[in-house]
């Protein structure tokens, strides 16, 4: 199957002329030119009206716009050092989230303290808005653990890198909560290639049938490692909702307003009682898939560059700035807040010490377990022998 | 073991009810505790091991799910997340594959992912094992692919009071428990004392006292085994039959105490020999009694092949004669 000879697929704007044999040059239909896409926020900067979500931002006031500017920032900046942590032998592995700030900050600043977020292994800036320690999220990417924070603490659930799994342990904390009889909600991030997974699907199927209120958040960010959504679906992801019995919408990813209304019209759904509602994010990952992986091998620069002048941060600072909103010195005192994140984060890192060798037999089992028992205990020997020798 | 319980309190019924009434026993003491599954609300499960308990207990806490076991486990995840304790059942031991990937990458992992802040107390109900004439995937025995997987517990009775007693103990486990039931005991009969304290979860018990060899098995092949014991008997040779309850952990303390009595020891499952569980038995065993056995540690379970066509079936479980082939050959050396 060819992408030209996908049935029920809008014509697409071409993004440049050269071709690169074997990669993509195309650029997906462009937030600003799809009728489909929430967007509060052109590209310019500009506010358009919407008429359906303006009311979930009409209080949003010049001081809230330049938090959500801020935490974009700030979590880019995070991602950055990241990446270079990675680069400098000090994480072993990063998922950059770059290019996705919006979506993830619009919607992680439309939740509630008891609402409850399943992340994907990508949902730094999420983490950041739920208030995670940058620095928790590094421990697993440094590899001293598995996870290095208290899901409950706040109310923000492990990575979990098994794709899709976490949106039925989504689906099934929402479960509880409408058996509790509370009006919280739960938000399940995921992406477009986790939509291909079965687990995606059920998880679709059991909140739409016990009406659970959770918010699926997709961030359709063009490419699940090498693969563009035309490997994973022959519809729009956010249609997909239709099927299972619920409401679907594309939002503008890159575009924090918008995300922020979406999420909040979502979640009072939710609260009210309505049920799931499928969020496609549609936004672009602008670096690699990971720190192991090689996007030069399939895409092409010009598709890079028709999503920089998308750019989330961007956008806003343009906005901010013709609405004189922000001064020289919000700019400036901002480059600083962030070199000393970077900082804190590189110092943080380095400090960060190995786990102590017994940590592989904690909490396997939270009764214990015989044979694990057993075997922390020749593994002290064992390690005991050496120190026998003199060696220690 | 029944009657060891035979007092006033002590009631007859079939293992199946068993369960019945330690699920009732549980959704009655703990409002967390939920049942979930295909046709475990009205239809009270295929097995019918459920049967009554939404009536009494509503359709929020006894759930008739979608059609799909991924999410029945995945939302049980979600559900212990908020503070539940699921009890789901699998409708036959052939179903759990769709689950597996929930059950091993997320259920048995998550207490310690998040460095103990998480727990997972969940029940994994799976009808196991053959016997009884089914169709395909109806009758095999996977306990093995559990086993393996360090955060799992894995047990599985072989009578109706422990059936009632170690669903209980699996409930107020906050680790997640694989609960392997032997359908084709659902319907045997046993004394069930609802008020004696039970032994421990994971502790093996002596189900027939012997001197020449030890028969170790568990859940339907207990019943083989003390079947071979009587037969053995008849020709003069004391085997003691050792009823194992939980595959993991293992309680090797009790088979080897057995077995440095008696020297030999059978291992007897359904499951296929090929790395099954008496493999690890008998490597564990060979390591800890190697200066008291007479014998190496045999196996008896089923082949490496599918489980065969009903018709089959008879030729591919291990039987009364294969147990006792072994006891000879044991015994011979």
């Amino acid at each position: 199957m060819t992408v030209e000879s996908t049935a029920a697929r809008k014509p697409r704007r071409s993004a440049g002329t050269k071709s690169t044999a074997g990669k993509r040059t195309t650029a997906r239909n462009a937030p600003g030119t799809d009728p489909e896409l929430v967007q509060l926020l052109t590209p310019e900067g500009q506010r358009v009206k919407n008429a359906e979500y303006d009311k979930y931002v009409a209080g949003v006031t010049p001081e809230e716009l330049r938090g959500l500017y801020r935490d974009m920032v700030l979590t880019r900046r995070f991602d950055a050092e990241a990446t270079s942590l990675q680069r400098q032998g000090e994480l072993g592995l990063w998922a950059s989230l770059l290019g996705q700030e919006a979506a993830q900050i619009g919607s992680g600043r439309a939740l509630r303290d008891d609402d409850y977020v399943f992340p994907t292994y990508r949902e730094h800036g999420v983490a950041w808005c739920r208030g995670v320690d940058p620095t928790n999220l590094l421990g697993m990417f440094r590899g001293v653990n598995n996870g290095g924070w208290d899901p409950n603490g706040n109310n923000f659930h492990l990575y979990t890198i098994v794709i899709g799994s976490q949106t039925l342990h989504a689906t099934g904390y929402a479960m509880g909560i409408a058996k509790d009889g509370a009006d919280s909600a739960v938000i399940a991030y995921f992406g477009d290639g986790a939509s291909s997974q079965g687990d995606v699907a059920e998880s679709f199927t059991f909140s739409a049938v016990y009406n659970a209120p959770v918010v699926f958040f997709c961030q359709n960010n063009q490419w699940a490692i090498s693969e563009p959504t035309e490997r994973q679906t022959r519809v729009p992801l956010y249609q997909r909702a239709q099927g299972f019995g619920f409401p679907g919408v594309r939002v503008d990813g890159n575009d924090v307003l918008a995300c922020l209304a979406v999420t909040r019209w979502a979640l009072e759904r939710a609260r009210n009682g309505e049920g799931p509602t499928l969020v496609e994010a549609y936004t672009y990952r602008m670096g690699a898939h990971t720190t192991s992986d090689d996007p030069t091998k399939y895409r092409a620069d010009e598709e890079r560059e028709a999503w920089e002048a998308k750019d989330p941060i961007l956008r806003l600072r343009r906005h901010l700035e013709t609405s004189n909103h922000t001064d020289d010195g919000f700019f400036a005192e901002l480059e600083d807040e962030s070199e000393a994140l970077g900082r804190r984060v590189r110092e943080a890192v380095r400090a960060m010490p190995d786990p102590d060798h017994f940590a592989i037999f904690e909490n396997v089992y939270a009764d214990g377990h015989a044979l694990v028992d057993e075997e922390r205990a020749q593994f002290a020997a064992y390690q005991a022998s050496f120190a026998d020798e003199g060696g220690n | 073991m029944a009657e060891t319980f035979k007092a006033e309190t002590s009631t007859s019924m079939a293992l199946a009810k068993a369960i019945n009434e330690s699920l009732r026993r549980a959704l009655e003491t703990d409002p967390k505790v939920l049942v979930m599954g295909e046709d475990v609300g009205k239809l009270g499960g295929v097995f019918r091991v459920t049967d009554g308990l939404q009536k009494d207990f509503g359709e929020s806490r006894v759930i008739d799910t979608p059609l799909a076991e991924s999410g029945i486990v995945g939302t049980a995840i979600g559900l212990a997340l908020r503070g539940y304790r699921p009890v789901v059942e699998i409708q036959f031991d052939g179903f759990v594959f769709p689950a597996y990937d929930q059950i091993v990458t997320q259920l048995a992992k998550m207490h310690a992912r998040s460095l103990g802040k998480v727990k997972m107390p969940v029940v994994v109900r799976i009808p196991y094992g053959g016997g009884i004439g089914a169709v395909e995937h109806h009758s095999e025995s996977p306990e093995s692919l559990f086993a393996h997987v360090a955060g799992l517990k894995v047990v599985s009775p072989s009578n109706a009071s422990d059936a009632y007693w170690m669903m209980q103990q699996a409930i107020q486990s906050d680790d997640p428990v694989i609960f392997f039931e032997p359908k084709r005991r659902y319907w045997d009969k046993g004394e069930v004392n609802t008020e004696a304290i039970p032994g421990e979860l994971h502790k093996a018990q002596v189900a027939r006292e012997g001197t020449d060899l030890t028969l170790a098995a568990y859940g339907p092949m207990v019943k083989l085994c003390l079947e071979a014991a009587n037969a053995a008997a008849e020709e003069g040779k004391s085997l003691e039959v050792l009823d194992l309850r939980s595959v993991s952990p293992l309680d090797f303390d009790s088979i080897q105490a057995s077995v440095e009595k008696t020297r030999r020891l059978v291992v007897v499952h359904e499951a296929p020999v090929f790395f099954g569980s008496g493999a690890e038995i008998a490597a564990r065993i060979t390591e800890r009694c190697f200066y008291h056995l007479e014998a190496p540690v045999l196996r008896v379970g089923g082949y490496h092949a599918p489980y065969p066509p009903a018709r089959l079936e008879e030729e591919y479980l291990p039987g009364l004669d294969r147990v006792l082939d072994a006891v000879d050959r044991a015994l011979a050396y």
